[in-house]
Parts: structure tokens; sequence; C-alpha cells
């Protein structure tokens, strides 16, 4: 069976499974990290969302085989070792707006939040409704204007 | 002295004076750390004084047939009070998002006087001795247990005092309990986990304790943060799938390409099996279960498999055929079209059929060996499925174990327990644990729906005042196989005379729907038909459709009489607390303010689960906003601004209630707007997320406000599902009025199908592989 390394949340692993299984299921099936949620399994409900080199990706929709051994695979669970302190701001904004009902979606929701305020910011911007209006997690308990104010909250100490 | 539960619990009757000081049997039970309990009867009082003439959702409501069917049959809830200081209570109900763990931890908090972070509440297994109180369902969660929850609290901190007397050498008065902290007068103190073992009996005591006085409050009503609000952002809580059940491998079913088909034959079962990863192929009567090492690998699998089908049971039905069938099961009405010198409103409004699925799909697992049934899942009525599982595997009741885990979502969904059912199925066909799951397509497919419904209404006026409102509401029959039948029947003979022989769903109906104000002469029935479908009770079950036709109709009512659709409803209104939440949010909301051509405000109201919500919605219907572009996405137009006022008796978490008002508004939009299944020869279109539009970023309102109006009542209301009707009607009432065109079809978008319909050979599409093309 083929061997996969990669970097997850800050250490190395290895999988021993087929290439052409996709990271998601690699990191709930066989590593046993299950922040990553499965709400679609085809990249458009991005319950999964999830970082790799600092960048947002669904690894639904990746092969394991295309994974690097140098990739720098963030799950929700690694998010707070990237910053200094006890959590992630974006986490901290969302604790402070209660964001959260079900729980659910939420770990893809502060992933992509990451992300979003971090390409804003790298185009020298602050974040507007209209980016947004780009995210596309899904949130089937509504939480929508929550999650908007936790991102602003968040970007502003990020 | 001793008491038995079958004893009238209210001991003393209300004082004179009107407040609620009266005392409550509760017990201190035998064993080695404290642990207390109370009866689940100790629910509130079932009537309530309404003046004539009610309708009878106004004398007894759902939420009262529950807590009165409580009160018939319920057993002990305990608390445990740790020698670490924590108190730790399992919740017979399931935490859905709803935020009950969280009050439920405050009401604990409250009573016992302690913080609100040392108490531990979990969700109870499947307890049949509760019989008919282990259903999470009529937002009726707090309504029936708060006061029982308060008398074990009561009761604990009175053994705990009591304990801290004796040991403190000091009289249980001058005692003060504070922060799990008991203080003599000198200053000498004793925790209480240092009391846990002390304060234990030996045997089982009935006691006497009275309540908090709500004056005294200083947990209950203070915005209060979920409990596992950390667990969540840091994703360590757990979800059905994430528990870690040795040997329970990821199971996913290859299901019929017709709605509830069947498997007839596997033609390439060995060569399935022999595919990487996978462990079983089994053949149920719902599919055809695959177990490998991923769900990835279930994929791959399922997608190869190559199976002879049964025909589904809507072959060749589509929307337009299902709709006929429902407009011919509707009753006629019974006033005359235009009587003489009469104005009239004649409307009839379609409902289209939409899937309840939460975000977490159907999951459950399950391990079916050696003659027991233990299964972990996500259930709002476990002790139904405990009964349905034990029949499904063939096992006697007490072999079955059900264990309920908190879920990502139920609106509604988790009442069935298909999943459960299904996995233990599969899990003894398979003679190992499985760890089953749902594709997100099989959910709009083959998973429960709320019903295709129309509702036909018609109001006549006379010298300018309503003299008749009749509702006709029609709808593909909901299921409520799950349980509440059972509790009806209990029920029967405590209900008012009129509703004793009507049928279930003609019973809830009657139960939940009210038209809140003065229009003369009320008649609001159901008529249901078809039962070929997977249905249920969607979030606030009729009432959203049935306000949303009603609250439409009272503004065509108030535009023929030429008035203010605010002012109208302010004449009309029968309840102070339904005119106290319209006063709030219209001036809130700032209603009447100018308004841009295609923008409009729109306004609506309900009462229900013991309060009252109104909503003031501002809508962009134009032209550049209803056709912007959304990649893969529906847009249309956009609701700019929502305010939501509420009142929902005693609130325990204002935080708590203003995100499920939020949540109600989200929905409200969605039903408005965006989200149906489409039906088109025998099957249902919607495979995902992008095809099954619920509200989405893109459609959220950039204003959003909700106002906790102070309530008259000093008892809890329902909070889950009470924020849905009003904010679905107050979007098609602002529709309404930005078009100039009364919606006759909802959701509006219906008619736009945004999407290719993905294959239903093979049941599950591959997984993309171009994830990395995506970065951002």
């Amino acid at each position: 069976m083929p061997t996969h390394t990669f970097v997850l949340n800050g250490k190395q692993v290895t999988a021993d499974v087929e290439d052409d299984v996709r990271l998601l299921w690699v990191l709930r099936d066989v590593l046993g990290v299950t922040g990553p949620k499965y709400g679609c399994g085809i990249n458009v409900c991005k319950a999964c969302t999830s970082h790799i080199n600092g960048k947002a990706f669904n690894p639904c929709s990746v092969r394991v085989a295309d994974v690097e051994p140098t990739d720098e695979i963030t799950t929700i669970e690694g998010l707070a070792d990237t910053v200094e302190g006890d959590l992630h701001p974006m986490q901290e904004a969302w604790l402070e707006q209660d964001v959260a009902q079900c729980g659910y979606c939420q770990p893809g929701q502060i992933m992509a939040a990451v992300a979003k305020v971090k390409q804003v910011k790298a185009q020298g911007r602050e974040i507007t409704d209209a980016d947004l209006d780009t995210i596309r997690n899904v949130c089937r308990c509504g939480t929508y204007v929550r999650i908007r104010e936790a991102i602003k909250a968040g970007a502003a100490r990020m | 002295m001793q008491r038995t539960p079958s004893d009238d619990p209210h001991l003393d009757p209300p004082a004179a004076s009107g407040t609620s000081r009266r005392r409550f049997l509760g017990y201190v039970l035998a064993g080695t750390t404290l642990t207390v309990a109370a009866d689940m009867r100790l629910g509130t009082p079932a009537e309530a004084a309404i003046p004539s003439p009610p309708q009878i959702a106004e004398i007894f409501d759902l939420e009262d047939l529950q807590t009165t069917t409580g009160l018939a049959t319920a057993n002990l809830i305990r608390i445990t009070i740790g020698t670490d200081g924590t108190a730790s209570f399992s919740l017979p109900r399931m935490e859905v998002g709803q935020g009950i763990t969280t009050s439920t931890a405050m009401i604990i908090a409250e009573e016992l006087e302690i913080p609100v972070e040392r108490v531990t509440v979990g969700l109870a297994p499947a307890r049949p001795e509760l019989v008919f109180n282990q259903l999470t369902g009529g937002s009726n969660t707090t309504v029936s247990t708060f006061t029982p929850i308060r008398v074990a609290a009561a009761v604990a901190k009175g053994a705990l005092l009591k304990a801290a007397a004796i040991q403190l050498g000091a009289v249980v008065d001058q005692l003060t309990a504070k922060a799990g902290v008991i203080t003599a007068p000198g200053g000498a103190s004793v925790t209480y986990g240092e009391l846990a073992e002390s304060a234990a009996s030996a045997s089982t005591q009935g006691v006497q304790v009275q309540l908090k006085a709500a004056s005294s409050y200083t947990v209950v009503g203070k915005p209060t943060r979920r409990v596992d609000a950390r667990d969540i952002v840091t994703g360590a809580k757990k979800f059905a799938m994430d528990l870690e059940v040795p040997d329970a491998l990821p199971t996913m079913l290859c299901r019929p390409p017709g709605l509830n088909g069947s498997p007839k034959s596997v033609r390439n079962r060995e060569a399935v099996l022999a595919m990487p990863g996978v462990t079983d192929v089994a053949v149920v009567d719902t599919g055809v279960a695959v177990r490998a090492r991923t769900f990835g690998q279930c994929i791959t699998a399922t997608r190869a498999l190559d199976v002879e089908w049964n025909a589904g049971g809507i072959e060749g039905e589509d929307d337009e055929s299902i709709l006929a069938k429902v407009r011919r099961a509707e009753v006629p009405l019974a006033v005359p079209k235009v009587p003489v010198l009469a104005t009239q409103v004649d409307a009839s409004f379609e409902f289209m059929f939409r899937s309840s699925a939460a975000l977490e799909p159907n999951c459950a697992i399950a391990d079916v060996r050696d003659g027991h049934a233990t299964v972990w899942a996500g259930l709002k009525a476990p002790i139904v499925a405990q009964e349905d599982i034990a029949l499904a595997v063939g096992l006697p009741l007490h072999a079955v174990t059900v264990n309920v885990i908190t879920g990502g979502g139920s609106f509604g969904h988790k009442l069935f327990g298909d999943h459960a059912i299904e996995a233990a199925k599969v899990s003894k066909a398979m003679g190992k644990p499985v760890r089953l799951m749902w594709h997100r397509v099989d959910e709009p497919r083959q998973g429960r729906m709320h019903p295709m419904a129309t509702s036909r209404i018609r109001a006549t006026c006379l010298a300018g005042e309503v003299l008749t409102f009749e509702q006709r509401h029609t709808s593909i029959a909901t299921d409520f196989g799950h349980g509440l039948g059972d509790m009806l029947t209990a029920t029967a003979d405590k209900l008012p005379g009129g509703l004793v022989g009507v049928g279930l769903s003609q019973s809830i109906f009657l139960l939940t729907q009210e038209l809140p104000y003065n229009v003369g002469l009320v008649t609001q029935l159901l008529s249901e038909t078809d039962t070929r479908f997977n249905t249920g009770s969607m979030r606030a079950i009729y009432s959203p459709d049935v306000a949303c036709a009603s609250e439409l109709v009272i503004d065509m009512l108030a535009q023929k009489l030429r008035k203010d659709p605010l002012a109208f409803r302010l004449g009309l209104v029968k309840h102070d607390n339904v005119r106290g939440v319209l006063t709030k949010v219209a001036e809130v909301g700032k209603w009447g303010r100018p308004m841009a051509p295609g923008t409009a405000q729109g306004i609506a109201v309900h009462r229900e689960y013991k309060g009252a919500t109104a909503v003031l919605v501002e809508i962009d219907c134009r032209p550049e906003t209803v056709n912007r572009q959304v990649r893969d996405g529906v847009t249309g137009p956009r609701v700019t601004k929502a305010v939501i006022a509420v009142d929902a008796g005693l609130v325990i978490n204002p935080q708590g209630l203003e995100a499920q008002m939020l949540g109600g508004v989200s929905d409200g939009i969605g039903l408005a707007l965006t989200n149906s299944v489409h039906l088109k020869d025998g099957h249902f279109l919607e495979a995902s997320w992008d095809n099954y539009f619920y509200t989405r970023q893109w459609n959220t309102p950039l204003e959003f406000e909700c106002v906790v109006v102070p309530s008259a009542s000093d008892t809890p209301g329902g909070a889950g599902e009470a924020g849905v009707p009003a904010s679905f009607a107050a979007v098609a009432c602002a529709y309404a009025r930005a078009t100039g065109t009364v919606p006759r079809r909802f959701p509006i978008n219906h008619q736009t199908l945004s999407f290719e319909p993905k294959p239903y050979t093979p049941s599950l599409p591959e997984s993309p592989v171009d994830g990395l093309s995506h970065t951002f």
C-alpha cells in the first residue's frame, strides 16, 4: 500500500493508504483528525475547509497522492498553534460573538474566515460586505449574521 | 415523611398573594456521593385562562399537550454532585444546536448557586421508563423541564447546606451558599466538592423544597455563551461520526434511483468486495451497503456496484401532478363567494417540497452482535428509535442500548430514527460494527422532507370590518410516526372536547395554529393526502406556510380597506404579547420609512410556543440585485435588513434566544426565496448544497437586529422554532409590496432551476480531484 507523508498541524505524519483516497478521509478515517467535517464530498458545502500552506482548501477534493511531503496542512485543531497565545484571534472573535449553534460547520467557517481575511489584507484592503458575500460555507443553522460580525472583529486583530 | 411519586407534587396551594412560592417534592437518592432527583411531572400547569371565543391552540396548545403528557407518565431525573465540586445532569432531550445544554446548565447553576462552567449537562440515553417524556420537539424542552430541574437542584443545595451545618457547627439558616462554597457566619467555609460524600444519603428520602424567587435570579436571564463554544471553535466537539468506536468502519449505501425503491440483486458483489479498502457488502431493504476502511473507498465502491432495483413509489410524478393531487384534496370553503354588499379576498398559495436535512447528514454507529445492539446517533425520539431498532434486528427491547449524541442540526429531521435503524440492520447483516453515513446526495433524494402544500384563504369584509377568515391548508401527509401519536393517544382523554376523535395531523394542526387577529369567524382547517413521500416535521411544522398565507391575506385586506399594514394589524390583534412585539419591531425597524422603487418593507407576526414574534424586513427586488451573479448560486431578491422582536416568556439565556431568532430569520428567508426540491419524472432533482439553496452569505441581511421584549409571563416559552413563521411571512409580504405582485408559489425562485441534475446511476457522484486549484 502506498505511503504518503505530509506535515499535519506542525507534525510530520505518514499514512498508508491508496493514492486516490481524498485527503478528508485520510485525515478523518486514517489519522483520526475529526475537526474537518463532511457535508457534501464535492467541494460545495465547505464544511471540511482547512489550510494548505496557509491557504484555504477543501480536502474532500484533493487526492492524498497530490499532497507533497513538504506541504503543511492545518486543520481547525492546529489553527491556534499558528499564532502566539491560547487561541487564534478568529477563534476568540467566534467565542465573543457566540457564533455557533450546532457547531458542525463552524470549523470550516473559521478556517475559511482566516484565509479570506489574509487574502483581503494581502490586497491591502479591509474586509467588506462584498468579500463576506463570497464565502460559500453553508450554515444550516443560519448563523450567517454572527459569522460576519465575528470575521470583522477577528480581522481587526489579525 | 416519604411520599411516592404518584402523590400530588403541588404540596401547597399558591399563596393568596398570587406569588408562586409553593413547595415542591424532590428526592435525595441513596448513594455514596450526593445524588438528587425530581419527578418530570413537576412541569408547569397546563391550563391558561384566555378570553373566549378562542381557537383550540389558544387554550391548549402543543406545549401543553407535551407538558401534560409528561405529567402523566414521567419519571425521575437526577443531578449528581462530584467530589470535584461539579454538578452532573443527563438531560433526557437532544442538543441539536438550539442551546438546551447551555440553558439547562444555567438553570441548575442558578438554583444550586454554582458557576455555570461547573455544571456538566450530558444527554441521557434512551430511557424507556420515561415513556412519553423523552421527545425533543415542539420547542418544548425548557417549557417541560424548567421546574423539575430546578427542584432537583434545590434538593441538592438543601442537602449540601445540611451537611455543611454539621461540618461547620452552624444551623442551616445561618449559612450562605455562593459559587459552590458554603460559608458560616464566622467565615469558616466548605466547598460543595468537600461535601459531596458527607451530604450523600444511605437511603432515598423525599424532601420538600422551595425554589428561588425570580427576583433573585443572577444567572437565569443573563446573556451566556454556549457551554460547548470552545470545543466547537477548536474542533474538539464530537458528533456521531467523530466517536471512537472500535472496528466501526465507514459504511455507506448505494441507494435506488427511484424514491423508496429497493434492491433486487447485486450483479458484481465479488468484484466490489475485492476493491481497495472494502470489507463487506450487504443488501438491506433501503439499498446496498458497503463497509470500507475510509468513506472515500465506500463512495468509490458504491459507484462500482451493479444493482438491479425495484421501482420507486412515485414513478412518473412531478411537481405539477402532485400539486394537482393536493388541489383535489382541498376542502371547500364555507362562506359563499362574494355575498351581497361584501368585499372579499380570495387567495390561494402553493408551497413546494423542501428538504429538512441538517448539515450533518443522517449518520449512526451501530454494533449488533451476540444478541445485543448498541447504537450511537442523534435522535430526538430515542425511545421510539429503540423500539424500532429492536423490531428491525429481532432483539428484545432490553438488549438494545441507544446512546443519544449531540447533533449537527436537526430542524425536525432527527425526530425519526431512519439512520439508526438502517445502521443497526446493516451491522446485523454484516455481523460487524458499522459507522454509517448518508451521502449528501441521499438527503434531498431519499430523505425526509417538508411536504408540498396549498393554503387557500377567503376573507370577507363588510363596512370596513373583517367578518370571516377561512383558511384551508392542504398538504401531502406529514409523517408523525415518531411518537407524538402515542403522546396524543395517551392524552386524548384530557383534551378539550373538540379535539377527541380527530386525526393525528389534524390534532397537531389544531394545537399549533392560531390566527392572532379579531377577524370575525375564523376557521383554519387541514386536510392531507398521499402518504408515499418521506416527510416529517420541519422546524415549526405547518406554521411557516400557514402564517405566510394568512399574513399575505392580512396585507391584501389592508390594501383593499386602504389601511397601512401595521395600523391594520394593530387594530386587529387579540393579545398583548402580539401587540407588544409588533409595536417594538415597527419602532426599531423604522416602519414606514421612505423606500426606493423596487424595494419595500414587510411586517408580520406569529403567536405560538407560549410567546409571540414580529418581524420587519426590507427587501431589494431591483433588477441589478435580483440578477446579480454568484457562481453556481441562486441569487434573486435580497433581504437587506431584518428586525425580529420576540416575547418568549421567561428567558433563560437571551443570547441563546437571539441565536434561535437569527436562525429562524435565515430559515424564513430561504423558505420565501430559495429553498425547495424539484420533483420530475419520479425523482427529486436536488443532490447537493449547490442544488438545494438554503440561505447563503450572499442572501444574508446586511443589517439584523433581535429585540427580546420583556414578558408578562413568568414561565419559559419555546425558542427553537418561534422565529421561522413570521420571518417567512414578512419576506413574502415585503416581496409583494416591492414588486406589486402577491407571490402565489413558494419559494419565489422555485421556477429557476440553476443546475444540471446529477445522475441517479451510479447513485453517488465522484469527489473532485481539483481542490488544489481552488485555494484562497
